[in-house]
């Protein structure tokens, strides 16, 4: 297994608070890597400082041989990592087609005039949805009309559509019922077997263990402790979730 | 079911046109419908109300407002007049068309105030608008003098009065631009990231689109359609007046609310409305005919929003659901 992130001794301070004082972990290709943490252990801010949305203050980022510290979220994206935020970011009124392209869509022309290429936006998201076990009922209904979890696979659709190599979610299974966590944690499944590297930020204890090829604990900015699952137990994960370290 | 409710406002449309018919046979034994003069009367009165509404459409599909276009028709009406009066009467053609420009060049100042303050300053567009609202309408007046301007150019009266093919000229410049804004919002790039825009704003800025310059564009395209009634005004009454498009503002709003969109933005079609802009000159127009008080026009628009926006609502409410 290749690695292809790197986090090495991350370190942001918001004036005089210091939110992550030293984090340092990898992740692999095809690799789940769950950042456990009660609220407040700097879960967030480490993922914005891979996102690019935070600069740290100190320590470094780096995707496969690149160094991501100092670039700008636009410029992690085009590298091939995307981050799924809890609120999805979709456009409730508009098709999966069009949600999937969004900023990039597809156009055709008739008689010199350039219009928007519905239908073969719609038949790739089919496809794309199809690969992660998605059936799409309706390929020209606006997304609102699906289920949390489709919500979730179009939100991830978007993210390996655009090849993304690695893969961040935000509480993916906050909002939903429990067959749509089922159907996210499949999603997570077949992402892992096409070779993209995940990291899943959680604190529900199912999840963690249902999902995570390792376990990163944080509590109060650092690395509390790293487990594989079948190595560790709820009881060990929340002890260490709430500080009591190693 | 929901093509069905999605229709209403041509079912409704048909209906008041029915009424009149009815109402024109039984009572005066008259046609209301067939008469060419009534079309046209029709025709023209929702086309000055569309020439607001078009652009305005965009800006609410994106969930935000344009109040300003209403002194923005003013605006470029009164610039235009003022250039015309300056050439003095012996205007000819380029003067015309150099009028036109200027008055456009007035609209597209206020557009461009009103996107400045909402994407750069995060102003409200309700209270930024509000605020430009206020300013069109004083500079208006001041550089009118607070009166009427009044021209003598038989180009200009021409172009607002004159015909293409027996349809009167002001209907065919609506024509056109509703064509042009129905293809920016459905068929292009443009359009889809204007949806977006009204669903979650957080997903057009993920999605990489410039969403600052992209509201820019949208408060300088009402201003355009807002000045080209302005300057479609000036044509058809020799005069540019400041006040132009207060009284349509109220129509111009119910139009576009009428014709599908909705306030918290991500919904409404041109087409939508072209038809809700229909609905309000018929019973504009309907009303006069049938010998009442011109006032009752108000009253009948204001039931038609309250009723368009009932219709809406239970519209969710079924389809919601059945889904």
């Amino acid at each position: 297994m290749t690695t292809i992130l790197k986090v090495d001794g991350l370190k942001k301070r918001f004036g005089g608070n210091e939110a992550v004082s030293n984090v340092s972990f990898d992740v692999n290709e095809g690799e789940c890597v769950v950042l456990a943490g009660d609220n407040g252990a700097g879960k967030s801010t480490v993922i914005k400082m891979i996102s690019g949305v935070y600069q740290p203050t100190a320590g470094q980022v780096h995707f496969n041989d690149t160094v991501l510290t100092g670039k700008s979220p636009e410029a992690v994206r085009s590298l091939g990592i995307e981050t799924i935020y809890q609120d999805l970011a979709l456009a409730d009124n508009l098709d999966p087609g069009l949600n999937l392209y969004l900023g990039r869509e597809k156009t055709r022309r008739i008689l010199g005039i350039s219009f928007l290429d519905r239908k073969e936006m719609q038949r790739n998201a089919v496809e794309v949805m199809k690969s992660l076990g998605i059936v799409v009922p309706d390929p020209s209904a606006p997304v609102r009309e699906m289920s949390g979890g489709q919500r979730q696979a179009i939100a991830i659709a978007r993210a390996i559509h655009w090849q993304a190599k690695l893969v961040i979610m935000d509480e993916p299974t906050a909002a939903l019922g429990v067959p749509e966590q089922r159907e996210v944690m499949a999603l997570i499944e077949r992402l892992k077997k096409k070779g993209v590297g995940i990291i899943l930020i959680s604190h529900n204890l199912p999840d963690i263990f249902a999902a995570a090829d390792r376990i990163i604990v944080l509590a109060r900015g650092v690395v509390a402790g790293e487990r594989k699952p079948s190595e560790t137990n709820d009881e060990e994960i929340v002890r260490m979730m709430m500080g009591a370290t190693l | 079911m929901k093509s069905l409710l999605n229709a209403w406002s041509w079912l409704f449309l048909v209906l008041i046109l029915g009424f009149f018919e009815i109402y024109a046979q039984t009572q005066t034994g008259n046609t209301f419908l067939f008469r060419i003069y009534n079309i046209q009367s029709i025709s023209v009165a929702a086309s000055q109300i569309l020439l607001l509404a078009l652009g305005l459409t965009l800006v609410i599909v994106a969930g935000h407002i344009d109040l300003s276009i209403a002194f923005t028709t003013g605006f470029a009406a009164v610039a235009m007049a003022l250039v015309i009066r300056f050439v003095g009467p012996e205007a000819g053609w380029f003067t015309v068309i150099l009028a036109m420009g200027v008055g456009l060049l007035a609209a597209i100042i206020v557009g461009l105030v009103n996107g400045w303050l909402v994407a750069q300053l995060n102003v409200p567009s309700f209270i930024g608008t509000l605020g430009t609202y206020g300013i069109a309408r004083g500079a208006a007046l001041i550089v009118a003098g607070g009166a009427t301007v009044s021209i003598r150019s038989d180009e200009a009266r021409v172009l607002g009065n004159g015909h293409i093919l027996g349809i009167p000229i002001p209907v065919v410049a609506a024509v056109v631009l509703a064509i042009i804004c129905h293809y920016v919002l459905t068929h292009t790039r443009f359009g889809v990231h204007t949806y977006a825009l009204g669903a979650s704003r957080a997903s057009v800025e993920r999605a990489g689109v410039d969403v600052k310059r992209h509201l820019v564009y949208l408060f300088v395209i009402s201003a355009i359609t807002a000045g080209v009634g302005g300057l479609i005004y000036t044509s058809r009454f020799s005069a540019g007046a400041a006040n132009a498009g207060e009284p349509i503002l109220l129509y111009a709003v119910a139009a576009v609310f009428i014709g599908g969109a909705s306030l918290t933005g991500g919904q409404g079609t041109i087409i939508g409305t072209v038809i809700g802009a229909f609905i309000i000159a018929v019973i504009q127009f309907g009303l006069v005919f049938c010998g009442l008080p011109p006032y009752w026009q108000f009253v009948a628009v204001g039931l038609v929003i309250i009723v368009a926006v009932l219709v809406d609502q239970s519209k969710g409410r079924l389809v919601g659901g059945s889904t």
